[in-house]
């Protein structure tokens, strides 16, 4: 039989996200709570100056939050389900899994984007290079996180052991880092601690491009560089070094 | 289908060992039950010749190919449950069964059309469009093995897919295997030896990770010492043979284990005394003990 690569995907894509959409339409909801919440929090205590940053910091969340998501989805159908165990033993491959794994986050989390995108298209104003460059920001950000998702699935034994890599991630990926402010909030020496978040990189490209932030040529490549450094060594790993047959 | 090991092993974390040197070469079509205690090496079995699980050294085969080295080829060819697999609360038994078909690579409409099929020839017609969350324990299981049977995989993987159930909804699951088994291979590992005789065309029993005996049940029993029970119902049988083995059921019922002579030899003493009594072969479980004795196994602690 010709195996056909598209369904394969598309099995990912409806079992962890269409089909929860419409099996149980609540979770439609779900993932637009969190970044709402702190976009909220920090428009209002800011009396709207940092809506535009908090726009854009909450499309960032967004996208990490698929990665975290992937860990915990990945890891409840590996140990809980032993649904994992049954597609190693597929035709199915560790790529053509993850690569629908990962789309099926975006699917469901298109309500959330949906809505982040029209509040940035009215409240933030870039140009169409602008927009082009937090696009191809946030694509980047996203696989780091679905990168890391899939790294650390391979590794939790139990679902407890997910939730605790997630409660540790969340916070140290979008709510601490400069991502719904401005870097220069944060004092010196302070700020050389924020870099050692990726998020820190990929907020600094997006604000630089809202005005909120000039961190001038130099400081500008040198966060691609090493945004796309982490992202492409996490990727390495994920797909080299994690576990899809266990030894 | 072909099923060939060369000293197998499995070491977990340098000192569980879960296999030993297993080597076996089976050709047949039908049910091959693998039974023995907790930790005897079933799931470890499984696991390795699924493509799920590296061995630490020795290599298997499923129709000649390698499941380290070929494990792509290998995994065109089978399907698996594995030990504790249950639905996905949110999804229907249709949504279920059609998703796996689409993982091995069927179209939409292919797995749909395979998934009511399969849904259908497992009596669970009417059920298609509920949340599996909603089944009992016996449809889920059901749903499970009807999973990977409606894949027209040639070799399937069913790692206790019985546990748990009634002695009914374990029946149904019976007749269903025995429905599917034909032009392909079934794996199967059970601790019920009921089911592994009743199923089993082959039967390999493991203890410690070692092979203690593989073969056709009336092969097995064969190998035994005592190979017949004799099943006398009076209060007045008493006997003392140190070739028998008795065992007093209750006051008026005794069972006596031996061989086809030694049985035989009891008959007119049966019948003078006007002793009500049966003669059958040793069941499996029979078999079993007599095979393991009363041993502990030295892996007695978690299934592997």
């Amino acid at each position: 039989m010709k195996r056909k690569i598209g369904s394969q995907i598309l099995a990912s894509i409806l079992v962890n996200s269409v089909y929860a959409m419409i099996n149980y339409p609540v979770v439609l909801i779900n993932t637009l709570l969190a970044p709402l919440a702190i976009l909220a929090v920090v428009t209002f205590a800011s009396k709207g100056a940092l809506l535009p940053v908090a726009a854009v910091g909450a499309l960032i969340m967004n996208m990490v939050s698929s990665g975290t998501s992937l860990q915990q989805d990945l890891s409840h159908l590996k140990n809980d389900m032993r649904l994992q165990d049954m597609i190693v033993s597929s035709p199915t491959t560790s790529l053509v899994y993850i690569v629908g794994m990962a789309i099926s986050e975006i699917v469901y989390s298109i309500p959330t984007l949906a809505f982040l995108v029209i509040l940035n298209l009215i409240f933030v104003k870039i140009t169409l290079l602008g927009g082009l460059i937090i696009f191809l920001d946030m694509a980047t950000i996203f696989t780091f996180s679905i990168s890391l998702g899939f790294y650390l699935s391979t590794f939790t034994s139990d679902i407890i052991q997910s939730w605790g890599f997630s409660g540790i991630l969340s916070p140290l990926l979008t709510t601490i880092p400069p991502v719904y402010y401005p870097i220069t909030y944060i004092p010196y020496p302070y700020r050389y601690l924020a870099y050692l978040s990726p998020t820190t990189y990929a907020s600094e490209i997006a604000q630089s491009q809202t005005g909120f932030f000039n961190p001038g040529v130099a400081g500008f490549s040198t966060a691609w560089i090493v945004l796309l450094a982490i992202t492409g060594a996490l990727t390495y790993l994920a797909l080299k070094r994690s576990r899809w047959r266990e030894i | 289908m072909r099923i060939q090991t060369f000293d197998l092993s499995k070491t977990y974390e340098k000192k569980n060992t879960a296999l030993k040197n297993l080597t076996l070469d089976l050709n047949l079509n039908g049910i091959f039950s693998i039974i023995g205690r907790n930790g005897a090496g079933k799931t470890t079995f499984v696991r390795i010749m699924s493509t799920e699980l590296m061995p630490t050294s020795g290599n298997g085969f499923i129709n000649e190919m390698d499941v380290v080295s070929q494990a792509t080829e290998v995994r065109q060819q089978i399907a698996v449950v594995p030990q504790e697999a249950r639905p996905l609360p949110w999804l229907t038994p249709l949504q279920t069964v059609s998703s796996y078909l689409m993982w091995r690579g069927y179209s939409y409409r292919e797995a749909n059309e395979k998934g009511k099929e399969a849904l259908r020839e497992l009596g669970l017609e009417g059920k298609e469009r509920e949340k599996s969350r909603k089944l009992s324990g016996g449809q889920k299981r059901k749903l499970m093995v009807a999973t990977v049977i409606s894949s027209e995989a040639p070799v399937v993987f069913l790692d206790e897919p019985t546990t748990g159930l009634d002695y009914l909804s374990r029946k149904e699951l019976w007749q269903l295997l025995s429905k599917m088994k034909k032009d392909r291979l079934i794996i199967l590992t059970t601790h019920y030896l009921e089911e592994a005789e009743i199923l089993g065309d082959q039967i390999m029993i493991l203890d410690s990770g070692k092979l203690v005996d593989i073969g056709k049940i009336d092969d097995l029993r064969a190998k035994v010492k005592l190979p017949y029970v004799l099943k006398v119902y009076s209060d007045n049988f008493k006997i003392e043979d140190n070739e028998l083995q008795v065992h007093p059921v209750s006051e008026k019922e005794t069972f006596v284990y031996g061989s086809a002579t030694k049985i035989y030899g009891l008959m007119p003493y049966l019948v003078t005394n006007k002793m009500k009594f049966t003669v059958e072969e040793a069941s499996l479980s029979n078999i079993f003990e007599q095979y393991l004795g009363g041993e502990e196994g030295e892996n007695e602690k978690e299934d592997w």
